[in-house]
């Protein structure tokens, strides 16, 4: 399962990678693999303003459907609208194509709260 | 002879027709005298087929339909149990089947007693102090029940926001959440599989308006911690609801009323064996606590002057919710189905809906894992995690069942546990048909393991065999092709 050391990750397993003041948020490998092939996103609106610990994104796949939570509070600046036409980028390229939005930081301390590669791999090597 | 397979549209034929109609009483118009021809659509295409070919048609694909008349169906959380065909003759008596519902009250005294009564039995089943009758479905009594609670709380001058519900929840509980308006708060379960005390606490803030839960729950694990859970709930001021699709197990045993929900919904469709299943419609009564009564949906079924009326002068109801009187004959068949058992038949029911499920559930724990190993009550859940090593899903074993005959279990449901077979027998199997399914259980738990490769590729003895389902979600195509258009003319949308 792979983990990308240089990118923060949440035990409700999505991963941020810090750009400056801009974080590019999707879902791990080993969410993907949980999931099973994805067959819709439905991504959030551009420019919307929304909390950590809230509802971002839903994922649809064969056997279920997950929402996607933002772990930082910001604005929507951009959104991987290529899963429209492919949602199966989130399965094959969960770290690089299958990229979901990215927001805009407002609050730094938010990212205190993030655990790092190593934190994340224990915790899935529990469950 | 596969002739009679296909859709409909590859068996038309241009000009067949399945009536013949006598000459009109009255000279003919054109229609496009009639209609403004920017509304006339020219290229209609109905499939134009033979009397005999229609009967032939759905009969051929009513012969296709999996329903629990003609094999085992033990679908968890659907509680698909035998619907004693005494139900359907008494619904469908004449006196009640050709009342028309905008009667006059006093022309339908019959049906507004039986309707009344009904009212008083689920309140008796639920201890409850009144009931609703009119939702069409579990989901739209959930619905019902959410604003039932919103108007509750904007009556103290208080509006929260937030409903909180288990991570085990039925799908429809969050959806109906969000649908009202309010924000959903999941909380994890504990160790046990039960409601997590500690994450119910932490989340109870005066912004929840409601927890909604349902016991058992999903895993078919009794909430031992039930009377805490209500008290804890009840003292931030919020409100307790309880998803009656799991009620078959408790009945005459325990009821939630006692346990301190103050708003329930029951699935008449479920736990009181009217059919379902695409085969509906169905009936999701909510039942409330006193505190809770003047809100309920007009019109209200009230004595009056030694008769029946419906009253609509409630200024405190959520208003109506369904036309009319909810989906009536359901709610016929469930009242046939109570009075035939009576409490004791009731809580025979119940005590065998939950014998059943452990049965099953000791006899199958060898061949599959079993995440939660204690006592159930009408349903269980296994995991096919041991199935796993050899490439082995939760889906191949339900496509396995198909081709021997039995419906599949609900599968990836609940949530929480990795490919997860949810399995709810009912009490309406025989201890012969329990042990078939165990047989077959264990047939394919054999398969699982040393010829994988068969399993993956069923089912192979139905009509339809193995789906692409990935393909069939993403590429998402349910028109019908018509390859040579039958008339020029304009192209509709």
């Amino acid at each position: 399962m792979s983990i990308p050391k240089d990118f923060k990750y949440t035990f409700s397993h999505e991963w941020i990678k810090i750009e400056d003041d801009k974080a590019l948020i999707g879902v791990t490998d080993y969410a993907q693999d949980k999931l099973g092939d994805v067959v819709f996103v439905e991504l959030p609106k551009v420019g919307t303003e929304i909390e950590a610990g809230h509802e971002a994104v839903v994922i649809e796949s064969v056997k279920t459907a997950a929402d996607v939570y933002t772990p930082l509070s910001g604005k929507i600046t951009k959104v991987n609208t290529l899963l429209d036409k492919d949602p199966s980028f989130i399965n094959s390229g969960p770290y690089g194509k299958g990229w979901i939005f990215e927001i805009e930081i407002r609050d730094k301390r938010e990212l205190e709260k993030l655990i790092d590669a190593q934190v994340y791999e224990n915790k899935i090597s529990e469950d | 002879m596969e002739k009679s397979s296909g859709l409909i549209f590859e068996k038309s034929s241009r000009g067949r027709k399945a009536f013949s109609l006598p000459e009109a009483a009255m000279p003919e118009t054109e229609i496009e005298s009639l209609i403004p021809g920017k509304y006339l659509r020219k290229n209609l295409r109905f499939p134009e087929i033979s009397e005999l070919d229609i009967v032939r048609h759905f009969t051929h694909l009513a012969s296709k339909n999996f329903n629990v008349d003609g094999n085992f169906y033990p679908l968890g959380s659907c509680t698909m149990k035998y619907n004693p065909k005494v139900n359907e003759d008494i619904a469908s008596m004449e006196k009640f089947r050709d009342i028309h519902p905008m009667f006059p009250e006093k022309y339908v005294q019959g049906i507004l007693s039986l309707l009344k009564e009904m009212e008083e039995m689920l309140c008796r089943i639920t201890a409850m102090d009144a009931f609703c009758l009119y939702p069409a479905a579990g989901a739209h009594g959930e619905f019902l029940g959410m604003l039932l609670i919103r108007a509750y709380h904007e009556r103290k001058g208080k509006i929260r926001k937030k409903i909180i519900v288990p991570d085990s929840s039925h799908g429809t509980n969050p959806s109906s959440v969000h649908m009202a308006g309010y924000e959903v708060v999941s909380i994890a379960s504990d160790k046990n599989g039960e409601v997590d005390l500690e994450a119910l606490e932490s989340a109870l803030d005066e912004e929840v308006a409601a927890f909604m839960m349902t016991n058992p729950n999903t895993l078919g694990l009794f909430e031992s911690k039930i009377l805490e859970i209500a008290e804890k709930v009840h003292s931030r001021g919020a409100l307790l609801y309880y998803d009656g699709a799991n009620l078959n197990p408790l009945l005459g045993i325990c009821r939630p009323g006692d346990m301190g929900f103050d708003v329930v919904h029951l699935n008449l469709h479920k736990t009181f064996s009217t059919p379902h299943g695409g085969g509906g419609p169905g009936s999701g009564p909510v039942g409330v606590k006193k505190h809770l009564v003047p809100f309920l949906p007009v019109p209200v079924i009230e004595e009056k002057d030694g008769g029946l009326i419906l009253n609509r002068q409630k200024p405190q109801s959520v208003g109506s919710i369904k036309s009319f009187f909810g989906n009536v004959g359901v709610i016929i068949k469930a009242y046939s189905y109570i009075k035939a058992l009576g409490d004791e038949g009731l809580k025979r029911t119940g005590k065998l809906s939950v014998l059943n499920a452990n049965y099953l559930k000791q006899k199958l724990k060898g061949s599959y894992h079993l995440p939660f190993d204690k006592t159930c009550m009408h349903e269980f859940v296994l995991s096919a995690k041991k199935q796993l090593d050899s490439g082995i899903h939760a889906v191949d074993i339900a496509k396995g069942l198909i081709d021997r005959g039995i419906h599949p279990p609900t599968v990836y449901f609940p949530m929480i546990v990795e490919e997860a077979i949810m399995i709810e027998p009912t009490e309406t199997e025989s201890k012969n048909t329990l042990d078939e399914f165990v047989n077959t259980m264990k047939e394919i738990a054999g398969l699982a393991a040393k010829t994988p490769e068969i399993l993956k590729k069923a089912p192979i003895k139905m009509s339809v065999k193995r789906l692409d389902e990935v393909q069939a979600a993403r590429v998402l195509d349910v028109c019908w092709n018509f390859e040579k258009p039958e008339d020029e003319g304009q192209e509709d949308g």
